[in-house]
């Protein structure tokens, strides 16, 4: 088991002819994702490195049942790129471009409430269900198939923590890259209840940052609804405040959204938090195995 | 891209919100030119900075006599204004805004911006005007009124309504309640379609007259968006922002600059902010935040050795790499060029992990180069702060 996709799952890439979309597209295919359509407007019929590409989304679901749609075209075209992956039956959509307009994503976020859609993005690496499908910009060696879950807000930082717990013997179930802007698809909440029902994953690392106030709920739900345990650290304790740091989302506009202050309420509510990045894997051993001793 | 108060007024005027008649000059000349073609009982002499808390600091001056105007206008240009949003090293006030002043009869707040929570417009408004909102949150929420709008059938009259009841308006007579539902419109209109991140009126007025007037304003635009308005990017003032900064977005490099020590270098947001955190935790402190990005090539790695040593604080620089997609071997071989050609002459500490770290560390060790490689986090943010820190903070230590 795992959380979102599988070996299973059927992915069309969306601008699959640009250079990154063509580039990640074979990683994800390496790795063994069923990657079985492409869309660019105007090049239908082609082939991108075998796979075959067509003009519009409805196409490419049609003919290739895909049920999972992969972003990489520009930001001002991202918009109209999720509207068709949603119009066309898609159920899953990854959205991986940085920089998308954020009234943009408040017009998409809202067209998809009550469709059963889920948006994952966008400014994200993607998901990973490790051993099985790779849908997004990960390194893939750097995983090792597990027990522990991981949701971030951030890219590389998120690599850190897998390698860690990959170099911990730990491994991981699924990681989702919930991605740096202030408005986007799936949330912390959604994937810690998706972790907290998967008989695989045995504990959670949760990598939150400055800015909004996603952890903060994540907080109320670690501790109403989460048997399992969540290993938790908060980025930028040493961001000034009002300062943008790199992610459109990291920016500490109002009251609870400092780093100090969600290390705060995600400890109150059970979670272990860490203030060193360095030692999240060395951490969640340690909760794991303590849970086992008892 | 934050804007001067003066060119928000003017963007905001295009939509139909009613602001001061006012003027933004560069001289005492100017000044006095500008305010002899008015007639008002009382005038202000504004400061233009982009951060907020001019007023306290004294960027604000009001008179009744229009021949002190320029005298005025002559005392804030050019001076360097201090306000708890600058930091300690200020702003230069280059513009003042040469403004008739209201007969003011209530003072509101009204502000516009995207709830995270929601991903929903969301109007914040509060009977009493012209105070820190933030510092009213804590202190009195209950007086704070929000209006969330649909996004999907964005604004409509019942809006307009729920926020004029709110701030108790309905008593100040039609023309009043009539002027500021058709403002309250008129913001989001201008808010959707400018791709505002926020809109603050603050404060809103009413005046003497029944006039609904924004006397003050701030507006922050979506930095995503700015493709898409012209007329917005044009009124950009590079002055306001910090010049290592502009230089680094030149070279696709986010980079913030901080107060310390440590210069960072780092590929990845998440990841650069927690270093920053890492070094702090190691007793030092980052001189910046800076993101290379995925790429990370040579020449991205000089440029940002170039702007770390620009700022003359730094003391040492940590470089830390999660090689994925990226080789560490490929950004070993950038930062030795790089190292070599800017004569760097602070000590280094670079992290590599990720793909081929060790063929990375071994040609930085084989380099010649005084820098230290390690493949361990931790062990690399205190070798950094242990290599900058001078020797009277070991003796103490010991």
């Amino acid at each position: 088991m795992s959380i979102l996709v599988n070996k299973s799952t059927k992915v069309v890439v969306q601008g699959i002819t640009g250079k990154e979309g063509g580039f990640h597209a074979g990683q994800c295919r390496e790795y063994g994702t069923q990657i079985v359509a492409g869309v660019t407007p105007g090049k239908g019929g082609k082939k991108a490195d075998g796979v075959p590409v067509f003009d519009t989304m409805h196409e490419a679901v049609e003919e290739t049942k895909a049920d999972t749609s992969l972003i990489f075209v520009p930001a001002a075209l991202c918009a109209d790129a999720i509207y068709e992956a949603a119009a066309a039956g898609i159920k899953l959509i990854v959205c991986i471009t940085e920089g998308i307009p954020v009234n943009d994503m408040v017009e998409v976020k809202r067209s998809l409430v009550g469709t059963g859609i889920r948006l994952i993005g966008p400014n994200c690496p993607g998901i990973i269900t490790v051993g099985e499908a790779k849908i997004g910009i990960m390194p893939g060696f750097i995983h090792k198939r597990g027990r522990v879950g991981v949701i971030s807000r951030s890219g590389t930082l998120t690599y850190e923590v897998v390698k860690q717990l990959t170099d911990e013997g730990l491994g991981q179930t699924t990681c989702v890259g919930i991605g740096g802007d202030p408005v986007g698809g799936m949330n912390f909440v959604d994937v810690l209840d998706l972790f907290e029902k998967d008989p695989k994953t045995e504990g959670v690392v949760m990598i939150g940052e400055i800015g909004g106030d996603a952890e903060v709920q994540a907080a109320e739900f670690i501790k109403k609804m989460m048997k399992k345990p969540v290993v938790a650290f908060i980025a930028g304790i040493t961001a000034p405040p009002g300062r943008r740091m790199g992610h459109a989302g990291a920016i500490v506009t109002g009251g609870g959204e400092t780093a100090a202050e969600k290390m705060k309420v995600l400890k109150s509510a059970g979670a272990h938090v860490l203030d060193n990045p360095a030692k999240i894997g060395a951490c969640m051993t340690q909760v794991l195995s303590s849970i086992e001793n008892s | 891209m934050n804007v001067h108060e003066f060119q928000a007024k003017q963007l905001l005027a295009r939509y139909g919100v009613v602001v001061p008649k006012g003027k933004a000059v560069t001289s005492k000349d100017a000044a006095e030119k500008w305010v002899s073609q008015l007639d008002s009982s009382i005038y202000a002499v504004k400061a233009q900075i982009h951060a907020g808390g001019r007023g306290l600091a004294g960027g604000v001056k009001l008179t009744k006599k229009r021949e002190e105007v320029g005298a005025l206008a002559k005392s804030l240009l050019g001076i360097t204004l201090v306000t708890h949003q600058t930091g300690p090293q200020g702003q230069k006030i280059r513009r003042v805004l040469i403004e008739e002043g209201v007969a003011i009869k209530k003072e509101l707040y009204l502000s516009l911006l995207i709830d995270r929570r929601t991903g929903w417009p969301v109007f914040i408004s509060c009977p009493e005007g012209g105070m820190d909102i933030e510092e009213l949150a804590k202190t009195n929420p209950q007086a704070i009124h929000k209006e969330y709008i649909d996004p999907s059938s964005g604004f409509q009259p019942f809006h307009g309504r729920n926020l004029m009841l709110n701030l108790g308006l309905h008593v100040m007579g039609p023309q009043v309640a009539k002027l500021f539902r058709a403002l309250v419109g008129n913001l989001y209109r201008f808010f959707m379609e400018k791709d505002a991140s926020q809109v603050e009126i603050n404060p809103l007025v009413i005046t003497e007259d029944q006039e609904v007037i924004a006397l003050d304003a701030k507006v922050i635009f979506d930095d995503n968006a700015l493709a898409r308005h012209p007329d917005v990017l044009k009124v950009r003032d590079l002055h306001e922002e910090e010049k290592l900064e502009i230089e680094a977005s030149k070279h696709g490099l986010n980079y913030v600059k901080l107060d310390g020590t440590i210069g960072c270098m780092v590929n990845g947001a998440g990841l650069a902010m927690a270093t920053m955190d890492l070094i702090k935790l190691a007793g030092g402190e980052p001189a910046n935040f800076l993101d290379v990005g995925g790429g990370a090539s040579q020449e991205t790695v000089k440029e940002a050795f170039k702007i770390l040593l620009s700022d003359r604080k730094v003391k040492g620089i940590f470089v830390n790499i999660f090689g994925g997609i990226v080789r560490c071997e490929r950004i070993a071989g950038g930062i030795i060029a790089a190292a070599e050609e800017m004569h760097v002459r602070v000590p280094i500490v670079v992290r590599l992990q990720g793909t081929n770290a060790e063929q990375g560390r071994n040609l930085l060790n084989k380099s010649g180069l005084k820098l230290k490689a390690t493949t361990d986090l931790w062990e690399g943010a205190q070798a950094v702060v242990e290599l900058t820190s001078g020797p009277s903070k070991k003796s103490r230590a010991a």
